[in-house]
């Protein structure tokens, strides 16, 4: 494809209503057990639009690409392409009526070649064996119309995810997609990169490609949209141009309710603690070598403090520490002024300390229960095996919390696989609750999910901290930090650097502070 | 609003030395190239201690000879293993197409009717495992344990004593001797050749076997890229078990009979040579051309073992040892390449 490099700026696209669609879905509906995940809706794309789908983790986005990628079949509906109606049953299908797809986590293989990635089912043959020679030119010609060059004899596993993700364009772009899917694809790009693969969009639309594009950056959204579909539990809430969609109308629209409860959030959270009885849990030179130098960290009931950093800046690392999920070579730790002995997971629900991991999937819900059945796991594990919870205390409880953090669908028999990102956060912080812990260590609770979610759980940490539960609340989100803690440990190279007080500090003088304190000084 | 289209226009990869760069683009090359010297250095190693009576041609063309059976085996094996799948079945196929061919030809059948339904019989067991680990969701393990038990049962079935084979047909396939000077190829070990080479073609110069090592590699990834997984992954089952009566004629051939009882084990001979010849198990990673290095490993010990006059508990021993060996290697690759991610 030689596509003109002289693109217009974005403002004069000219949007052709007129011009027939490409893509057309009509009345989608799609049932998974205990969810009804898509409920007639429709969907629209034309050739050389770049259509944003927008909603909120669990709205549905990642079902309807699903379905019209031939992933999931449709329960009733129908998809039209390119003017005739079609049933796909596979992703190859899909491609061969001109539909790819890029996913989020970049689907090639890593093992073989960026040639072969790219090539890979549609490789030159001649005499009936692959011409390699022909094969890897061609892969080298796509990888250039994407303003890639890299050798497309090396191996994929040699290259950043940014490269990958753009080889995964390419490939796309072999099958001549006219529809090219992008489902959330800056997600690990820098901003170069970012503009990189925007400069090629914006190419493959001049050239006629219809794109739909996911992404939870709204600031990307409205650089290269033409036209958003918002949707919201499962439910279309609407189509519009972009340039009729201001920023607050579409996140109103995306999570069904104003922005304004977390500014007022925000006012409460700043409120003083008490720090003059013992505190609740007081760490001393807690390290471990090799992962983290000896810290100390004290935290008071009711207060949330915050821990700061860069991945990999060693927060994950210590928190680790305290609840005895690793086990620390250094140090201390004492639990209402008494020294204890913290080295599994167990002694910290000995004593009331919760603790929810990073890694949501891996080291938190069980996917393949139910929401309440997650739930009550918690419970079940504090009170030992031997003694059973009545049914209708396990209901009362599940109960409880699914309507206190707004789980979504409010269906406790639902199978925690089936929910978004946002949804199974909020089973995790339900089960730990429902413990009743003294403190609650939260890593990265917010991370992937939408702003309605992270607004439901920043609001439940600051309201239960007024109640007197202690928080470590871990975040690579600066602003929530600052929005939920009291105080803010800040952790640099695996060191903890120091404390600040965060009614006395904003994001630039946090940023600061990670960047530059104690620097020179240390040495 | 970023209005330009004036992107940085050409993206370098740099690679940090060429040894880097070399072994990034090879990295899989490895074990394969560690098979090749160890049997370079198991070769010199015994030819030193006989001083110069190992290395003959007789010696050598034997060991073909005496492989031919497992090699067609591993070549199969290494289809599976590459989908990250296992074939444990294949030993009792081996037996079970035997015994089959053997009780075909005893009852007056043609040769040509006989060793097509041989091969027909493996393909149809690969068939079956292929379809219960697609379709049906069964671990390959738990899969081709049933069609072990299955293929072991019928062979039985057939038969419950050995069945000597008469027909010139198979015999010719193990006693004619294509000569060169001391060398010989019998055309059981042309065919394990060739099994060898159109395996090297599929793999390397087909769409199907670029499938195979794309599925190993990340079978989900396969699935979107719009590749035929499923059929993909049950083919590689019906080449495993079409290569298991492949190799039933071929024992058949050199033992003069079919024995239920025979290849007991045997399919975890193949698994090893396959791993020996740096296929990783977990699959994406490895090449035919390295199980022919494995299975020639394998045969070699085996000849030294019993040069040697060594108990044959050796045999296994050393094997065990190797295998371990290869495991580690593997390991130790896999966790790099992980750690580049």
């Amino acid at each position: 494809m030689t596509a003109d490099t002289d693109v217009p700026p974005i403002v004069d696209v000219p949007l052709t209503p007129d011009v027939p669609p490409i893509v057309e879905m009509r009345g989608i509906t799609i049932r998974f057990p205990g969810v009804l995940a898509l409920d007639h809706v429709d969907f629209v794309l034309r050739p050389g639009e770049v259509h944003s789908l927008m909603g909120e983790n669990g709205a549905g986005k990642s079902t309807l690409i699903k379905a019209l990628t031939g992933v999931y079949q449709v329960d009733s509906g129908s998809i039209t392409v390119a003017g005739s109606p079609r049933t796909f049953t596979s992703t190859a299908d899909a491609q061969a009526a001109g539909i790819s797809t890029v996913y989020q986590e970049v689907n090639l293989c890593t093992n073989l070649t960026v040639g072969e990635n790219v090539m890979l089912g549609h490789e030159p043959r001649r005499g009936g064996a692959i011409d390699w020679r022909a094969t890897h030119a061609e892969a080298a010609r796509h990888l250039q119309s994407l303003r890639l060059s890299i050798d497309p004899r090396s191996l994929l596993s040699t290259h950043s995810i940014a490269v990958q993700q753009l080889v995964a364009i390419s490939r796309a772009m072999v099958t001549e997609a006219k529809v090219l899917i992008l489902d959330e694809p800056t997600s690990s790009l820098d901003r170069d990169e970012v503009d990189q693969l925007f400069a090629v969009i914006r190419e493959l639309r001049a050239a006629g490609v219809a794109i739909l594009f996911v992404s939870h950056f709204l600031d990307q959204v409205y650089e290269i949209s033409d036209r958003i579909t918002v949707l919201r539990n499962g439910s279309l809430v609407g189509e519009h141009p972009i340039a009729e969609l201001p920023r607050d109308a579409l996140v109103t629209k995306m999570i069904g309710r104003a922005l304004d409860d977390l500014d007022a959030l925000s006012r409460t959270a700043h409120r003083t603690v008490d720090r003059s009885g013992e505190p609740l849990l007081r760490a001393e030179g807690v390290g471990k070598r090799g992962v983290l130098e000896p810290a100390d960290l004290e935290i008071y009931p009711g207060e949330v403090v915050g821990l700061a950093g860069l991945l990999g800046s060693g927060r994950t690392e210590l928190v680790r520490l305290l609840c005895g999920a690793d086990r620390a070579d250094a140090g201390q730790v004492a639990v209402h002024g008494t020294p204890v002995k913290m080295t599994s997971p167990r002694h910290a629900i000995d004593h009331r300390i919760a603790f929810s991991s990073e890694d949501r999937r891996g080291e938190g819900v069980v996917a393949d229960l139910t929401v309440a059945e997650n739930i009550v796991l918690g419970i079940q594990a504090r009170r030992g095996w031997a003694r059973p919870i009545r049914k209708s205390e396990q209901d009362a409880i599940v109960a409880e919390y699914v309507e206190a953090l707004g789980v979504r669908p409010a269906n406790p028999d639902a199978v925690v696989g089936n929910l978004s990102g946002g949804n199974q956060q909020k089973v995790l912080l339900a089960r730990w609750l429902a413990t009743s812990p003294e403190l609650i260590i939260l890593d990265e609770p917010t991370r992937g999910i939408d702003v309605g979610a992270k607004a439901d759980i920043q609001r439940k940490v600051a309201e239960l901290s007024a109640q007197g539960l202690a928080v470590i609340f871990i975040s690579s989100e600066l602003e929530e930090v600052l929005r939920l803690a009291q105080r803010i440990a800040v952790l640099r190279d695996r060191r903890k650097i120091g404390e600040v007080d965060s009614s006395e500090t904003d994001l630039d003088g946090l940023i600061d502070y990670l960047a530059n304190e104690g620097k020179g000084s240390a040495a | 609003m970023s209005t330009t289209t004036t992107t940085p226009a050409v993206r370098v990869e740099r690679a940090s030395s060429p040894v880097e760069s070399f072994l990034a683009r090879h990295a899989a090359m490895i074990p394969s190239f560690a098979a090749v010297v160890i049997l370079v250095l198991l070769l010199a190693g015994a030819e030193a201690f006989l001083r110069g009576d190992f290395i003959t041609a007789r010696n050598m063309s034997a060991l073909l000879l005496d492989n031919a059976y497992l090699l067609i085996l591993a070549v199969g094996m290494t289809f599976v293993i590459l989908t990250a799948g296992i074939d444990l079945s294949v030993g009792s196929v081996m037996a079970f197409t035997g015994i089959l061919g053997a009780q075909l030809l005893v009852s007056g059948i043609p040769v040509w009717i006989a060793v097509p339904a041989m091969l027909a019989g493996g393909a149809a067991i690969g068939l079956l495992i292929g379809v219960l680990v697609q379709y049906f969701n069964v671990q390959p393990f738990i899969a081709s344990l049933a069609g072990l038990f299955l293929a072991r049962g019928l062979a039985f079935v057939v038969s419950l004593s050995s069945i000597r084979v008469e027909e010139p047909g198979v015999l010719w396939l193990q006693q004619t001797r294509f000569r060169l000077g001391d060398w010989y190829l019998t055309p059981t070990g042309i065919i394990a050749l060739l099994t060898v080479a159109v395996a090297v073609f599929v793999l390397h110069l087909t769409r199907f076997g670029r499938t195979i090592y794309a599925i190993g590699g990340n079978e989900q990834s396969a699935r979107l890229m719009g590749l035929n997984v499923a059929r993909t992954k049950v083919a590689a089952y019906v080449i495993s078990g079409f290569c298991g009566g492949l190799a039933g004629l071929a024992l058949t051939a050199y033992s003069g009979a079919g024995y239920p009882r025979n290849g007991i084990g045997t399919e975890l001979d193949a698994i090893a040579a396959v791993v020996i010849g740096g296929t990783l198990l977990t699959g994406g990673r490895g090449y035919v051309l390295g199980s022919l290095i494995g299975v020639l490993v394998f045969g070699t010990i085996k000849t030294i073992i019993s040069f040697m006059g060594a108990e044959q508990a050796w045999m296994q021993i050393i094997v065990g040892a190797l295998l371990l060996l290869f495991i580690v290697v593997q390991r130790v690759i896999v966790a790099r390449s992980e750690r580049r991610r």
